[in-house]
């Protein structure tokens, strides 16, 4: 199982109403319709996508969470999930504040861009990194929002949201809880998960 | 061949025409009273003992009951074998599927070719103008009288799919499911303007006699069938008619006349031809009205979310095709906003492919596995096995 499934699993209550935002195939979804008995709803951009959900029973309208969003009513689900894709949204400060109007909580992650390995790409090699968290090259990437662990803790301040909890995710081990504060994990984390609540 | 003749084999489980009592009138939405009525049907598979696993399957504009038996004017197969059978997504194994004419229809149920009790003559054009809401009052009529109190689901497509939307609005609390597939909300004003051509076409043929053709003994068959060839292009893509007929020929060289060169033209006026065989030319314009009346939102003050704030434990598939221009997958979308707005339990997906609104009848394996996942998780939630 992907660490970053293991730890929304964990952090995800029985029962709960959920959003997944850019479900892919389901497979967090689904994970969490079967361990956790939630009920979930899914959008996802792509018609493959949804159809794999579809064929899997799960509720997945096919949309833009950049557009889509918006349609949702407040706080209709108690969580809200967007998994390694903030990254790949036009207007991700819209997202972000959309995620937490309809939902009570929202679980965020994303590559960080302060992790070492990018840093020294770019220092050393004076070139776009290409690393295991960031495998495309700049010109092919649909990662088109990049951030670091303080700058995405500079949008929470401003958003005026609270962080109830952050780990970090690096290749295949664990999550690993950290104070996103700190100037160290900055350097460390290749990935992070922050569970947000209105402020 | 095989395959086909043993998903179809002896699934129809019965049919008729069920015919109301006069103490049974049909209420209308324009004040009327229709009476008595009477909804012809079929149907394919068993009621269980819970009487839980019941689909009811609504036909678009110029369908019939006829879903996956053979046709008794044509002779050709039901119009969605391809979707209703022995291990196809509307398995009759599983479900009790039925399927009746619409209100307003030629194949059995009360429509304007009906004999008016007052007169004993064909209603014509005294029919009382009907609606979608008024389609879907009569299928729930039919659907209680069969002794069924909450329908697994209900499936249509076109209009078959405006009339699923309406039974969400209108019986929240006696449907588990819903599945809309290229349908909408609302008739748009490009949709209400080919309707009007049809129906210009229809009223334009000398034999049309002010709709009273019948007594005559003549049938407008040249409007119905000029309606039929405009209204044919709209369920095709511009992409499939290419892709069917180009420029293409009927024979060596052109006529230099007005006789059918291309193979389009001879395709279209076949379309208008075998179509007056079985449709009748009032029904053509009843059916058509009610379309063009159809606008979900307008008892809601034009908030479509509305129609759905008491469907919230219905689960709802909404499928379009991308290159259908009749019922667009932007007027899906609209319908599944209003369903999130709504905070309904929603399904969506754009089918990719280039049939345009035709697609519904047509070979297309991703809505087949779309429907099959949708009621299958539907099912299992329902606790059918």
């Amino acid at each position: 199982m992907r660490e970053d499934f293991r730890e929304i699993l964990r952090l995800t209550p029985a029962g709960a109403r959920v959003l997944d935002v850019g479900c892919g195939e389901g497979d967090l979804l689904d994970l969490l319709t079967r361990e956790r008995g939630v009920d979930g709803q899914g959008l996802e951009i792509s018609a493959d996508g949804v159809s794999a959900c579809l064929a899997r029973g799960l509720a997945v309208v096919q949309g833009d969470a950049d557009r889509d969003l918006d349609s949702f009513p407040t706080r209709a689900f108690d969580m809200a999930i967007l998994s390694k894709t903030l990254q790949q949204m036009r207007d991700p400060r819209h997202v972000v504040s959309e995620l937490l109007r309809i939902a009570d909580r929202a679980v965020v992650s994303f590559p960080n861009f302060g992790h070492w390995r990018v840093r020294w790409a770019l220092l050393a090699r004076g070139r776009m990194p290409e690393t295991r968290a960031l495998p495309n090259p700049w010109w092919s990437t649909p990662n088109i929002h990049l951030c670091t662990l303080h700058d995405f803790l500079a949008l929470t301040d401003d958003l005026g949201l609270r962080i109830e909890s952050c780990a970090a995710l690096s290749g295949g081990r664990p999550a690993r809880p950290i104070d996103p504060r700190s100037m160290l994990e900055n350097w460390r984390a290749e990935a992070a998960l922050f569970v947000l609540r209105r402020g | 061949m095989k395959a086909l003749l043993s998903a179809h084999d002896g699934i129809e489980s019965g049919g008729g025409v069920w015919r109301f009592s006069a103490d049974q009138p049909l209420r209308l939405d324009s004040g009327a009273a229709l009476s008595p009525l009477e909804v012809a049907y079929r149907t394919y598979g068993r009621l269980n003992a819970d009487r839980s696993n019941a689909v009811l399957v609504m036909h678009a504009l110029t369908g019939d009951q006829y879903l996956a038996s053979t046709h008794p004017v044509t002779g050709k197969p039901g119009w969605w074998t391809r979707m209703v059978g022995r291990g196809l997504p509307l398995d009759p194994d599983r479900f009790f599927i039925i399927c009746a004419n619409v209100l307003g229809g030629c194949m059995g149920t009360t429509g304007p070719g009906s004999s008016d009790p007052a007169t004993g003559a064909p209603w014509g054009l005294s029919f009382p103008v009907i609606t979608i809401a008024d389609m879907v009052r009569a299928q729930a009529m039919l659907v209680e009288a069969l002794g069924i109190e909450t329908l697994f689901a209900v499936v249509g497509a076109s209009m078959g799919g405006m009339q699923a939307l309406q039974w969400a609005a209108d019986y929240p609390e006696r449907i588990f499911s819903a599945v809309c597939i290229a349908g909408a909300a609302r008739h748009s004003a490009q949709n209400i303007a080919f309707h009007e051509v049809g129906r210009a076409a229809i009223m334009a043929d000398p034999d049309w006699r002010g709709g009273a053709y019948e007594a005559a003994g003549v049938r407008p068959e040249k409007g119905l069938a000029v309606a039929r060839m405009a209204a044919h292009i709209t369920y095709l893509s511009e992409a499939a008619l290419q892709r069917k007929f180009g420029r293409e020929l009927q024979r060596d060289g052109l006529s230099w006349g007005f006789e059918t060169d291309f193979q389009v033209e001879s395709y279209l006026r076949h379309q208008g031809a075998s179509f007056v065989d079985r449709f009748d030319a009032n029904s053509y314009l009843y059916i058509t009205r009610a379309l063009d009346y159809f606008d979900l939102a307008a008892a809601y003050d034009g908030q479509l979310a509305g129609a759905f704030a008491r469907a919230r434990d219905v689960r709802f598939c909404v499928l379009s095709f991308s290159s259908d221009w009749l019922y667009s997958t932007a007027e899906s979308r609209h319908v599944v906003r209003a369903l999130n707005a709504a905070g309904c339990r929603a399904s969506f997906v754009e089918i990719e492919t280039d049939k345009g609104h035709d697609a519904i009848f047509l070979d297309e394996p991703a809505l087949d596995s779309a429907l099959r996942g949708f009621l299958a998780s539907a099912a299992e939630k329902r606790g059918l096995s």
